[in-house]
């Protein structure tokens, strides 16, 4: 991958500029290094997350159509995410306007002062797709300055990266991609039953109770199999399985935290990059004394 | 100058209620070449008949339209009434103004009568260029072939023999019983399959005239009804079972062990073995993929140790060739494969077993002797869940069906499982409980009531390893909950599929199977057991699935439809075919290539088109081929069918 | 516990707008309760998944509207993935929030979020939960 770079058009979506800027930075970084360049769209709006339910409000798809148009006006016809929200929600847009011809030309109209009308022409990829089907896992592994050995973790996909199936990235009853991508940088992935289970999501604002319940669940049992750490995909969910744990503590009194990574802090460790990328001063709970203890980072 | 005879039925509103039938008869009486036209309201009635009988005579027609239902229906009913009275019965013809009329022009009358009048006039025009037709005879070889050796095969070979005909029975495993061997005990009775299956088995391996080829798969079927040519693969056993007296010395001394299919993987068995003690034949086969000799080229102990000389490693495959009249296809059922289930661990939970494998676990005679001892730990499970459905009744992801037995079947091995192990709880997490067989829901309520087994109304979201245990997330909607069980052992009852090869056996035989691979009956209601094509029958769970005494109800039902063809001395043909015009046929093969029943072929001397009229089927693909026109259809020439567009097509 | 049921409550315009929104064939349900048994948020509900839609087949309007269940759903598709049937419960319940929404009734309005959680939370929970959760 030496010379000229790949580009590929990126879509951040909201959180990964602030409170998941650990997850923008250390992904930019690797993929960088792994010889693509994911350019960020000049201009683009809210994915416009939750993806509409209903069959009448047309309204709620102009969000994320609007963000294909701007990826079309970029010459390019495929757009990568990192945030499992803004993948569901511009994917499925996306596959109802392909299917449904009579409310893309409605879309189509309603945003009449766009300069370019959008005809089905992008595809929507996640991160994950790109490594797998681009780089390809195997040469992940050839890239790999440090191997993360030793570091037991228990990859979490939530909710929408898998499911409703027709737009899954992976088989939603036994996905496997994180954990081709965890063992490809040389980690050691244990098994846990509640790696597809709900966190609790959109809930965390004003039924805390729901999600420290699920979050307890989720990670008592990464934690019951050995697990070390969780890697996962999700703003939200990062928020929910990590900063939650204050709360999960005081409800639970024998639970012992665990740090929670995003996939693309581990891939830019394992590659060798400067810690700096990966900022872990916005992980919650503090993943550097599990990665001293491994030897995988240095210093105090 | 014609004399035509036209008969407008009512068939009640069925015809009636859309078209003016008697403005029908009116003006069809004013038609070219028909001297009487009348309506009644049911034609296929006595009284209906006997009016056609009456005009013909009367009238002395020479060519008879009834205007009505579809000739499917009553075609034959109709030609046997001319007939009767001294018509040739090809001088008649059907109009089919109902399903091609009334019923799919109910929301315009006016025009649905225009059309009637259409058709039948078309109809009349046809018939004036109708020509006698006789039926043609064929032999019939009064011998049957039943493919498949398991319950069904084996009841249907035994009643046809009892009948005095001689049978072949093909089975492919190296011995007859089927799945029905491999069971534990059978509801309602409780009986032991083995017990009651055996002593017919035997009676099929000693009746004089049955013989029977197991280890042998069929090749490949030609012919037609009364006629069949069959050959038939005998697969190499690598053991002269003429020789061989089945002492078993050879399985005792073969050092091989390999997961064996007869006790679903749960127990081993030698490279050299027979299926079980009581096997019709009881002769070994070599599992030539297993054998150290044929993989290594080593061992050879058990032809050391046979002292009647009865190995034989060079042993071939053979072909073997058999003339029958009659096919019964009883190819039997499998389970679907757990391991398509994503929510039940795709298969990979040793302690998630299926219900066949429950079965062995169960059987007094099996691995376990009948205790269901954990796969994964050999531990006595105390708490065993049964998920009822797995794969039926799923439209979005698996089988749309019911699989018919698992209800029963479950509740059985529940009763059988608490029998075993009296302090266990059994739990069954099902939609609907389906007991709809003699003495069924008896059986039911009692293993519910004595046997205590909780029933859960739900089905099963989830299961997963934990721990040494497995869980089972299911619900129970009579209490609207979620149901959480820590189970030690859980039975999936998985779909009932067709038999592995049972689609690729439909395929050569061209017999019509539905989208899962279930043999399709000649009517669902009236024919269950014939099947479309004429001298092949079905029975048992290859047409649908079903538990044994319907299955042994059906193969008595399809051994009686062979005992009836063989009891007649030659079979008709139908006499509308094709019909070659020798001196424009200039031989080109066109019509030998598109013929679906090999029923053409080109003389190489005459250069001309030559048709077998025993297996000529009348579709017509031939006639429509033909470049020159030389080929046309007895009953349908162009010039009969020239003349029904030039009716349509007039304004 | 009696409940009366007549061609009313069947065919009205509860069940037509739920089937309407929704572009889901209520009927298709047979309560096989297989959305209950995958539920990760059943504990927090009053009335079961599997137990609304069999409501809203009885045409119990007050009662699945006025239920907690429809507002602790988190949309996580479980019961979509798992439905033999292909019924899409998560747009049913869409469409039962959204009857109530489009009355410019909110569950979640801006105003009631208390000020630490606004600072504490991502954008994206209060996006998506304002989204689902507001008229």
């Amino acid at each position: 991958m030496k010379g000229a770079k790949m580009k590929i058009s990126y879509f951040p979506g909201c959180t990964l500029k602030t409170m998941a800027k650990n997850f923008e930075d250390s992904a930019l970084a690797s993929l960088s290094f792994l010889g693509i360049e994911m350019v960020e769209l000049l201009r683009w709006n809210c994915c416009g997350t939750v993806y509409s339910l209903t069959s009448d409000d047309l309204i709620h798809q102009v969000a994320p159509i609007r963000n294909l148009i701007r990826v079309k006006e970029e010459r390019d016809t495929r757009v990568v995410t990192l945030c499992s929200m803004c993948y569901h929600t511009l994917k499925r847009a996306n596959k109802l306007v392909k299917e449904d011809k009579e409310k893309l030309d409605k879309l189509n109209n309603l945003m009449y002062r766009e300069d370019v009308k959008y005809n089905g022409e992008v595809e929507v990829l996640h991160l994950l797709e790109i490594l797998k089907n681009e780089v390809g896992f195997d040469q992940v592994s050839k890239k790999v300055n440090m191997t993360l050995k030793g570091l037991k973790v228990a990859p979490y996909y939530g909710c929408l990266l898998l499911r409703p199936p027709e737009v899954g990235l992976d088989d939603p009853e036994s996905p496997t991609i994180l954990k081709d991508f965890l063992e490809s940088v040389g980690a050691e992935v244990i098994d846990y039953p509640y790696e597809t289970e709900c966190c609790g999501s959109y809930h965390t604002v004003v039924n805390i109770n729901l999600v420290v319940e699920r979050a307890y669940d989720i990670l008592s049992s990464a934690i019951s199999q050995k697990a070390e750490a969780i890697v996962l995909s999700c703003p939200l969910c990062g928020f929910n399985l990590d900063n939650r744990q204050k709360e999960i503590k005081e409800k639970f009194s024998d639970f012992t935290s665990i740090p929670v990574f995003y996939f693309t802090q581990l891939l830019a460790l394992s590659l060798g990059l400067d810690e700096k990328v990966c900022r872990f001063e916005l992980n919650f709970i503090d993943p550097r004394p599990l990665l001293k203890s491994k030897h995988l980072i240095g210093g105090v | 100058m014609s004399r035509i005879g036209v008969f407008i039925c009512h068939c009640g509103l069925n015809i009636a209620g859309t078209v003016d039938v008697k403005k029908v008869a009116k003006l069809l009486s004013n038609y070219s070449g028909v001297v009487c036209s009348t309506d009644y309201m049911y034609m296929c009635s006595d009284p209906g008949q006997d009016m056609i009988k009456k005009m013909v005579k009367e009238k002395k027609l020479d060519g008879v339209v009834v205007a009505a239902c579809s000739p499917t229906m009553h075609e034959t009913t109709f030609r046997n009434t001319i007939a009767s009275v001294g018509l040739n019965p090809y001088k008649i013809e059907i109009a089919n103004i109902r399903e091609q009329c009334s019923w799919v022009h109910q929301d315009n009358k006016e025009r649905a009568t225009e059309k009637a009048v259409k058709i039948i006039e078309a109809t009349v025009e046809k018939v004036k260029l109708n020509k006698p037709l006789a039926p043609l005879s064929v032999p019939i070889t009064k011998r049957a072939l039943v493919i498949g050796g398991g319950i069904a095969g084996i009841q249907a070979s035994l009643d046809i023999a009892d009948s005095g005909y001689e049978v072949i029975l093909v089975e492919k495993n190296q011995s007859i019983g089927g799945h029905m061997l491999q069971l534990s005990e059978t509801f309602p009775t409780l009986d032991c399959p083995q017990c009651i299956a055996t002593p017919k088995m035997v009676q099929v391996g000693q009746h004089p005239r049955i013989k029977l080829l197991a280890y042998s798969e069929v090749e490949e079927v030609s012919g037609y009804v009364g006629n069949f040519k069959v050959k038939i693969r005998r697969k190499a056993s690598f053991v002269n079972w003429d020789k061989c007296t089945g002492c078993g010395l050879c399985m005792e001394k073969c050092p091989v062990r390999v997961p064996s299919e007869f006790n679903e993987f749960l127990a081993k068995r030698k490279a050299i073995y027979t299926l079980f003690p009581q096997a019709v034949p009881n002769k070994p086969v070599i599992d030539s993929s297993n054998c150290l000799y044929f993989t290594k080229g080593k061992c050879r102990v058990c032809e050391k140790n046979c002292s009647l000389k009865a190995i034989n490693f060079k042993q071939r495959d053979s072909l073997v060739e058999e003339k029958v009249g009659a096919i019964i296809v009883a190819t039997g059922f499998d389970l679907m494969n757990k391991a398509e289930v994503g929510e039940c661990g795709y298969g990979k939970y040793k302690d998630v077993i299926d219900s066949l494998q429950v079965e062995r676990l169960l059987a007094p005679a099996g691995p376990t002797e009948g205790i269901p001892y954990r796969p994964s730990d050999g531990k006595i499970p105390k708490e065993v869940v049964f998920i009822q459905c797995v794969g039926s009744r799923d439209p979005e992801h698996y089988y749309p069906y019911c699989s018919k037995i698992c209800c029963m079947y479950t509740v059985k091995q529940a009763m059988l499982y608490k029998h075993a192990v009296p302090d266990g709880q059994a739990y069954v997490f099902y939609m609907d409980i389906r007991c709809n067989g003699k003495g069924y829901e008896e059986f039911l309520q009692r293993g519910i009531e004595e046997d205590r087994i909780l029933y859960l109304r739900g089905r099963v979201s989830k299961i997963f390893k934990d721990g040494d245990k497995i869980k089972v997330w299911g619900a129970d909607t009579l209490t609207g909950r979620k149901i959480e069980i820590s189970a030690d052992l859980v039975v999936l009852a998985m779909a009932m599929v067709p038999s592995k090869g049972a689609k690729k056996l439909a395929d050569k035989l061209r017999l019509a199977t539905d989208d899962y691979g279930f043999l399709t009956e000649a009517h669902p209601k009236l024919r269950p057991v014939e099947s479309l094509t004429a001298g092949y029958f079905l029975a048992g769970a290859a047409q649908a699935p079903k538990d044994i005494p319907e299955t042994v109800a059906q193969a008595s039902g399809a051994a009686s439809k062979v005992d009836s063809l063989f009891s007649k001395d030659e079979l008709y043909h139908e006499p509308i075919i094709a019909n070659v015009d020798e001196e424009v046929c200039a031989g080109c093969g066109i019509c030998e290539v598109l013929c679906p029943y090999s029923a053409i072929e080109i003389d190489k001397q005459e250069k001309v088109a030559k048709i077998n009229p025993a297996l000529c089927e009348g579709c017509g693909t031939c006639c429509a081929a033909c470049p020159s026109g030389a080929l046309e259809l007895k009953g349908f020439r162009r010039e009969q069918i020239l003349s029904m567009i030039k009716v349509f097509t007039e304004v | 516990m009696r409940t009366e049921i007549s061609v009313k409550d069947i065919k009205s315009k509860f069940l037509d707008k739920v089937e309407e929104l929704s572009e889901e064939n209520i009927y298709a349900c047979y309560q096989c309760g297989k959305c209950s048994a995958g539920c990760p948020s059943i504990s927090e509900m009053d009335i079961s998944p599997c137990e609304i839609i069999r409501l809203v087949q009885l045409g119990q309007e007050k009662e699945v509207l006025n239920s907690k269940t429809i507002w602790i759903c988190s949309s996580c598709f479980t019961c979509v993935t798992r439905c033999p049937k292909g019924v899409d419960l998560a747009k049913v319940m869409e469409a039962l929030r959204q009857i109530t929404l489009r009355k410019n009734v909110d569950y979640v309005s801006p105003l009631s979020i208390p000020k630490e959680v606004l600072s504490q939370v991502p954008q994206i929970a209060l996006v998506s939960s304002l989204r689902k959760f507001s008229s």
